[in-house]
């Protein structure tokens, strides 16, 4: 821990490869009191609703499990099926030692100083594990909540799928109606291991003058599965995220979701890079953007290092409203007979759809409501159906408010 | 009833429709024939509403109101609606969610209706997604058994038809527009007729839907004009046998 301490150290005025510069400083990290809950439908009503938009369930019904924290402190944490465990992370440290060896060993800790700031600062996080063998029947869910005005948040996830285990997650982030400023910086390290299963859906859910600076990186080992969802579809100052995985065992699949939606003032700049580095690995990146005035910046990176791996990138952006979209899809093939492909377009909606529609009875506005809800609409084969209706619920809302 | 009054429409610099006079009495269905690029796939979108066919003069009058500038969502709910030729695929939207669409608020049997199409495999597809060109006259049909319009619109409904599918096409459009022959123990036939209130405008070129579908009219469109208003049947024979041309100059 020592040397982590010391590596941070060093690295704490390191700048990001790629985003706009963010002066940690004019945050305040201090600690914020808030109580345990015990149980969740003693929650204040104001954030039970932004918990609800962020797929955060307070009933737990169809929920195999909830970690929420509000910005520095844990205020729920716990498993309701057997074999699955919901851990503060700063508690896991203490206690487990599997925990300190899947700490930091993804990501690193002097990466910059986003990466530095989140070991010197750590606020706590979630530790997510389904034991060897165990199938998770319903999701789990943890929601990373801001409350105080100003707040800069630390933390850092480990999500570990253990040996032939099934895991299914969603994490939410979300604000209070209080908050206008804040950052976030959350530290993520997914681990699938031999034959197992694990989807991560994450939706955010911030406010205009928020920063986000997510670090996360994901080991798939033989036989395993990796479906990474990822939606935004609310204002937010400035994200960058660039979230990597590394398929190191034969037959690993990783596919990646994403769903951006920049309004006005929003500049986003999310990645996703898959590295097939192992025989017959697959990948898919399947991205859709819209904007109707923010910025959009779109990577993708595929890096093929094996023969007869095969691997897809898909990017579509749409500007609705003015705006930018800027879609960078790269690959990079390391070996003979790699199957590598992408398939990038921007574009605006167009008018024949909605005059089609408009024959049909629909208004102008709910025609484009309704082909906005189609673009963003994209089928995940494999998640579970509980996941699939939290999505298609946030593109229904998204796609009423674009007009 | 629909009512056109000396109508000029342009598309662009292009003028597309001259002085076009037409009349649609409740009940009555009229073929529209004409050459490729008379302008027949205009009249139709003009009717319908597209706002790139310009009307510079005359007007459209539906059920008695003066339709020139309403936007094509108003037509549509005071009951026009159009099978398209080439309808736009629009990604993510279930062919499923398109008939409901079709049917405003009213709650409707979709699978049912796809079923009497042979359609029921293609309500969980994008809507016109890869759809061949007789997919899409019968996803047009399914759509318009659900919006039941007063006045429908067909731009060749049997173009690309498999010979399969083209007398279930004709049966549908018959049925559409009232004109299909069952017997009804309450009723003759003739009184059907008189109580036949929905309006057709048929495109066709093969006339192969004259098999299928009664018409009271056949309507000659050329060069942007509408020449000639007779017997469908007659039309269509005199069209076979002397050309579009030739038989324009019948103009009576
Ligand atoms: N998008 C377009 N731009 C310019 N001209 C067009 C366009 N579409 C059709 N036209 C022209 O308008 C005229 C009428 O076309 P249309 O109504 O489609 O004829 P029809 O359906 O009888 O074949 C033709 O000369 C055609 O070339
Ligand atoms: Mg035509």
């Amino acid at each position: 821990m020592r040397n982590l301490t010391d590596k941070a150290r060093e690295a704490k005025d390191k700048k990001a490869a790629i985003g706009p510069d963010v002066d940690l400083a004019t945050f305040t990290a201090e600690p914020v009191r808030h109580d345990y809950v015990k149980d969740l439908k003693t929650l204040p009503v104001l954030d039970r609703d932004r918990l609800i938009q962020a797929g955060i369930d307070t009933s737990e019904d169809g929920r195999a499990g909830t970690y929420i924290q509000m910005d520095t402190a844990v205020v729920h944490a716990h498993a309701k099926q057997e074999g699955l465990e919901v851990i503060p992370i700063k508690e896991a440290l203490k206690k487990h030692e599997w925990a300190r060896e899947h700490y930091w060993k993804l990501v690193s800790v002097d990466a910059d100083k986003y990466t530095a700031a989140a070991e010197l600062n750590l606020h706590d996080g979630y530790v997510i594990r389904a034991l060897p063998g165990t199938k998770a029947v319903w999701p789990v869910q943890a929601c990373l909540y801001l409350d105080k005005d100003n707040i800069s948040q630390y933390v850092h996830n480990l999500v570990i799928a253990e040996e032939g285990s099934e895991l299914h997650v969603i994490s939410g982030c979300a604000t209070s109606p209080r908050l206008k400023r804040g950052l976030h910086v959350g530290i993520s390290e997914f681990y699938v291991k031999k034959n197992a299963k694990l989807s991560f859906t994450m939706i955010h859910h911030w406010a205009e003058e928020v920063m986000v600076r997510p670090r996360s990186v994901g080991i798939v080992e033989e036989g395993g599965l990796f479906l990474n969802n990822y939606i935004c579809m609310k204002p937010v100052r400035s994200l960058q995220m660039y979230p990597t995985t590394h398929l190191v065992g034969r037959g690993a699949v990783a596919r990646f979701y994403s769903i951006l939606v920049g309004t006005p003032g929003s500049e986003m700049d999310v990645g996703g890079r898959i590295v097939l580095a192992a025989e017959e690995t697959k990948a898919e990146i399947i991205a859709r953007a819209i904007t109707n005035g923010g910025k959009i910046i779109n990577r993708g990176d595929l890096v093929g290092e094996m023969a007869g791996v095969k691997a897809h990138l898909e990017c579509k952006g749409m500007i609705l409203n003015g705006g930018i979209i800027h879609a960078i899809p790269e690959l990079q093939g390391k070996a003979d007979g790699v199957e590598m492909s992408h398939e990038a377009a921007v574009g605006k909606i167009a008018q024949e759809e909605i005059l089609y529609l408009m024959s049909r009875g629909l208004s102008e506005d709910e025609a484009i409501s309704t082909i906005v809800r189609g673009f963003l609409s994209v089928d995940i084969p494999g998640l579970p159906t509980e996941l699939q209706q939290e999505i298609d619920r946030a593109v229904d809302m998204t796609s009423k408010e674009v007009m | 009833m629909l009512l056109i009054e000396d109508l000029q429409v342009k598309l662009g610099e292009r003028e597309v429709l001259r002085h076009i006079d037409l009349q649609i009495n409740p009940g009555e269905t009229h073929i529209l024939f004409g050459p490729n690029g008379s302008g027949k796939t205009s009249l139709l979108m003009t009717i319908m509403g597209y706002p790139q066919y310009r009307v510079t003069a005359g007007r459209i009058i539906f059920k008695g109101v003066d339709i020139t500038n309403l936007p094509i969502n108003e037509r549509a709910r005071l009951g026009i609606g159009m099978s398209y030729q080439r309808p736009p695929t629009v990604n993510g939207l279930k062919t499923r969610q398109m008939v409901q669409i079709c049917a405003g608020g009213r709650d409707v049997d979709v699978t049912g209706m796809a079923a009497r199409m042979n359609f029921t495999d293609f309500l969980e597809r994008d809507i016109n997604a890869g759809f061949s060109g007789g997919e899409i006259k019968r996803s047009e049909l399914v759509q318009l058994m659900a919006q039941q319009p007063d006045l429908l619109l067909f731009d060749e409904p049997e173009s690309g038809v498999d010979l399969e599918n083209i007398a279930l096409i004709g049966h549908t459009i018959s049925r559409l527009l009232q004109r299909d022959f069952h017997t009804d123990p309450n009723k003759s036939q003739l009184q059907r007729k008189k109580e036949r209130t929905r309006m057709g405008l048929i495109i066709t070129h093969t006339g192969f839907i004259l098999d299928y579908v009664t018409a009271d009219k056949g309507q000659v469109l050329f060069n942007g004009v509408l020449s000639c208003s007779n017997n469908p049947t007659d039309i269509f024979n005199c069209i076979k046998v002397m050309g579009y041309e030739e038989c324009v100059k019948c103009a009576i």
